[in-house]
């Protein structure tokens, strides 16, 4: 092979992202189907009649203002991450964790307020509905609190930088996801009762 | 000669086993019980899938006794079934529904959604877009034993003493929430939940890894248009799953809250033994909304992977490029599409609004254009093909014709007007029999013979299949056609007896017919199942690339390791249908060899894809037709 002639054809690289980032999207388009099966349901129940209405607690408001906050620290740690500030990545990681619980026992003293009404998981299904959204909520924001510590465990060990971004991107997404996903219930509940 | 150094890729086949096998280390439990290799992990979902449909079959044997041998002493049946075998030597009425839930939860999720796409996404996928394995093996291994967690509790749901859930595969409520109705809906609906819920999750996983992968691991050239169908099908078949599979968990999750801690979604005004229960408030419709918006999409979950495996045999065994690409990458869309907006003509009969149930109808009626788009490109491929008809190709051909059968008739039920006389009746059971179940089980036959090869390299016996296809298609006819006679005549599904009701005292004989044949076609899988395991170890050893194929699983050696490709990941230069090019040496270019190798064939436009240019990067060549 004295030439040494080579033909390249045109193969290009097709379009790829960041798998596991993918995934995640997929997974969020999962988590959406699930509760927009609820609020359909609730929609389609509402309208046969037979609907108790209650008022929702006050502590929802409290607990979406947590959250949106959250939400900004969480973006916060992760443009501090960018920017290799890692002693500010750190401190906002884990007030964004901290609020994360803090939403969490926010909604169960919600629960709280609902039982005070009268209002209880069994019974009319109004109120089961808003047990059953919020709950499921709650148990993906577990799972995001979760995500949020293994976040914050490699940011004490200087493993989240600029270079080092997907992890931290990735739970901002997934964190974000949530937030906006309790804002649509929120209003979604506050204008169906 | 100058021009053959750059394709490494050929070289691929001259690595023989032994190299490849030194490739992966691990013991027996890691490559294969705990494997994160997506080719196990398929046959993993194989065997569970034939164990399943074994018993599957063997579920509807027994309760096609009862039903066209009323008379029939059963005492023989005592040591398997036990109690469930009256002192009169009878089916229990209780536990023929639940044999009846039983056979449709298996064959629908078990066998045609896990064994089917678990399978042939996992396997084929990789392989065909050139990828080394899945985005995320381990979520993949993950996936299959979700699987067999589900499979365990539902299996040992057969075995308890009140029996398995028996409110039928779609678990209506008020009769599956409430334990006091049934037996079925006690312990055996409380395990039926548990297993569903673990399948889900095993569904959703396998689904998010298959889109991951199909958009994000392809080989360099793999462009979208250059994909074979199977992938665009199980493409297709993994987004409606990841859209409609968390539905069906929101619809279980609230039936469980009704079960279990006494909420009242589903139930509302019931009165047991002149006792009303407190459950108030709720409707058993939501749960019928809720669960047809997956149930709906589920029967293409069943039916595209089958529809893909098909359209790659066909167009294989035709020695034909596959007619109209893009028509039935359009139509499969279409129909993904369709699939989510007309789950309500599973209720037509619950008192909807006449005018929505026109829509519905409207809707339904318009699957008939893409499925007919398929058909049609189906005929035109075989169409003065050079066809080889070999076991996976007639399985192929018996595909499309279920698929004829079994879809004009849907456009009868698809009427809300007509529905209402054939709504739950054995009109109905043939309808979807022979469209989904038997279509999507003939798909998953012909995938098996096609590509047995490639998952065990070595070949099943032709004559067997031969004999095995027959057969099958053969009684499955016989199944199901009288079945329509019986449903116009109205006789309704799942009924135990219809001997102690004058009006439905007829069709004795077709009754009888039925059972003989489903008997006969359920003995004739015992066939493929020697064939595919005798196969397995002492079959013929497969050639590289045993039907002339041009994709890309064929390029891999006789038995791939973890990682498929020794050396370097071919690259895709055409589109997989290659066959029979006018002016080609060989019928088939497979979808490796650049243009460049083949200026015999190309056509026009395909010459300027060609771009050459000196490895030093010195300028481009003009190389001339001159290959060895």
């Amino acid at each position: 092979m004295a030439a040494e002639i080579r033909i390249v054809e045109e193969a290009k690289k097709p379009l790829g992202m960041n798998p596991k980032k993918f995934a995640l999207w997929i997974f969020m388009v999962s988590v959406t189907m699930i509760f927009a099966a609820w609020t359909s349901a609730y929609l389609v129940r509402r309208a046969d009649g037979n609907w108790a209405v209650f008022e929702l607690p006050q502590l929802f408001w409290i607990t979406s203002v947590i959250i949106v906050i959250s939400s900004g620290t969480m973006h916060w740690a992760y443009l501090a991450a960018k920017r290799d500030n890692l002693e500010q990545t750190k401190l906002a990681i884990s007030i964004t964790t901290l609020l994360g619980v803090a939403f969490l026992i926010g909604q169960f003293m919600a629960w709280n307020e609902l039982v005070r009404e009268s209002v209880y998981f069994v019974g009319n299904p109004s109120g089961s509905f808003v047990y059953v959204i919020s709950g499921v909520h709650g148990l993906h924001i577990v799972g995001g609190v979760v995500f949020l510590l293994i976040v914050l465990v490699a940011a004490f060990r200087y493993k989240v930088h600029s270079k080092k971004l997907s992890q931290i991107e990735m739970c901002a997404t997934y964190w974000h996801f949530l937030d906006g996903l309790w804002l649509y219930l929120f209003v979604f509940l506050l204008l169906n009762r | 000669m100058a021009t053959t150094d750059i394709h490494l890729h050929q070289d691929v086949h001259h690595h023989d086993d032994h190299e490849e096998h030194e490739h992966h280390e691990g013991n027996f439990w890691t490559t294969y019980i705990f494997s994160q290799d997506h080719k196990i992990i398929a046959k993993q979902f194989l065997i569970t899938g034939i164990f399943w449909a074994l018993l599957g079959g063997t579920l509807s044997v027994i309760f096609r006794l009862q039903l066209g041998f009323p008379d029939m002493n059963l005492d023989w049946l005592k040591p398997v079934l036990g109690g469930w075998i009256t002192p009169e030597g009878k089916l229990d009425p209780e536990f023929y529904l639940a044999l009846v839930t039983m056979h449709g939860t298996i064959m629908v999720f078990f066998v045609l959604t896990a064994g089917l796409s678990g399978t042939f996404s996992n396997f084929l996928i990789p392989l065909q877009i050139g990828a080394r394995d899945m985005a995320s093996g381990f979520m993949n291994m993950l996936s299959y034993w979700f699987f067999f967690i589900s499979s365990v509790i539902m299996f040992v749901s057969l075995f308890l003493e009140t029996g398995p859930a028996g409110g039928g595969w779609t678990v209506y409520p008020p009769l599956s929430a409430l334990p006091q109705a049934i037996k079925g809906s006690g312990l055996g609906m409380t395990l039926w939940l548990v297993a569903m819920a673990f399948f889900i999750a095993s569904s959703l996983l396998g689904s998010i890894n298959y889109i991951t992968t199909v958009i994000n691991m392809r080989t360099k050239g793999m462009s979208f248009t250059r994909m074979p169908l199977t992938i665009w099908a199980f493409f297709f078949t993994a987004i409606i799953g990841v859209l409609s599979f968390p539905v069906l968990f929101a619809a279980a999750l609230l039936l469980i809250f009704d079960r279990s801690f006494g909420t009242s979604f589903y139930l509302s005004d019931i009165y047991i033994g002149g006792e009303a229960l407190a459950h108030d408030g709720g409707s058993p419709i939501l749960f019928q909304h809720l669960f047809w918006f997956l149930g709906h999409p589920e029967v293409y979950i069943v039916l595209l992977p089958a529809l893909g495996l098909s359209s790659e045999i066909i167009a294989t065994n035709s020695r034909k490029p596959i007619f109209g690409y893009k028509a039935m990458i359009g139509s499969m869309l279409f129909i993904a599409i369709l699939s989510f907006i007309v789950w309500a003509h599973h209720m037509f009969v619950t008192g909807m609004n006449p005018f929505l149930g026109s829509i519905f109808m409207l809707l339904t009626l318009i699957i008939a254009v893409p499925s007919a788009v398929k058909i049609f490109n189906y005929v035109t491929t075989l169409w003065k093909g050079n066809i080889h008809f070999t076991p996976g190709m007639l399985f192929s051909i018996g595909l499309v014709s279920f698929f004829l059968t079994g879809g004009i008739t849907g456009i009868f039920l698809g009427n809300s007007a007509i529905d209402i006389q054939l709504h739950d009746t054995y009109f109905v059971v043939a309808h979807f029999h022979l469209v989904m179940g038997s279509a999507s089980f003939f798909g998953m036959m012909a995938g098996v013979y096609h590509w047995f090869p490639k998952m065990f390299g070595r070949m099943m016996n032709p004559t067997l299949g031969y004999i095995h296809f027959w057969l099958t298609f053969v009684g499955v006819y016989m199944v199901f056609f009288p079945m329509h006679y019986i449903g116009i005549a109205g006789f309704p599904r799942r009924y135990y007896s219809w001997t102690n009701f004058e009006t439905f005292n007829g069709f004795t004989d077709l009754n009888m017919l039925v059972s003989i044949a489903a008997i006969l076609t359920l003995a004739s899988q015992f066939i493929f199942l020697f064939n595919f395991f005798y196969s397995m170890f002492r079959g013929r050893l497969a050639p590289i690339n045993p039907w002339d194929s041009t994709t890309l699983e064929w390029t891999t050696p006789r038995n791939p390791g973890h990682g498929n490709w020794v050396g370097e990941i071919p690259s895709v230069y055409r589109w997989p249908y290659d066959y029979s090019k006018p002016g080609a040496k060989e019928d088939y270019i497979p979808q490796h060899i650049p243009y460049s190798e083949t200026p015999e064939s190309n056509l026009p436009h395909e010459n300027d894809l060609i771009k050459l240019e000196s490895s030093n990067g010195s300028g481009a060549i003009v190389v001339e037709g001159d290959k060895h």
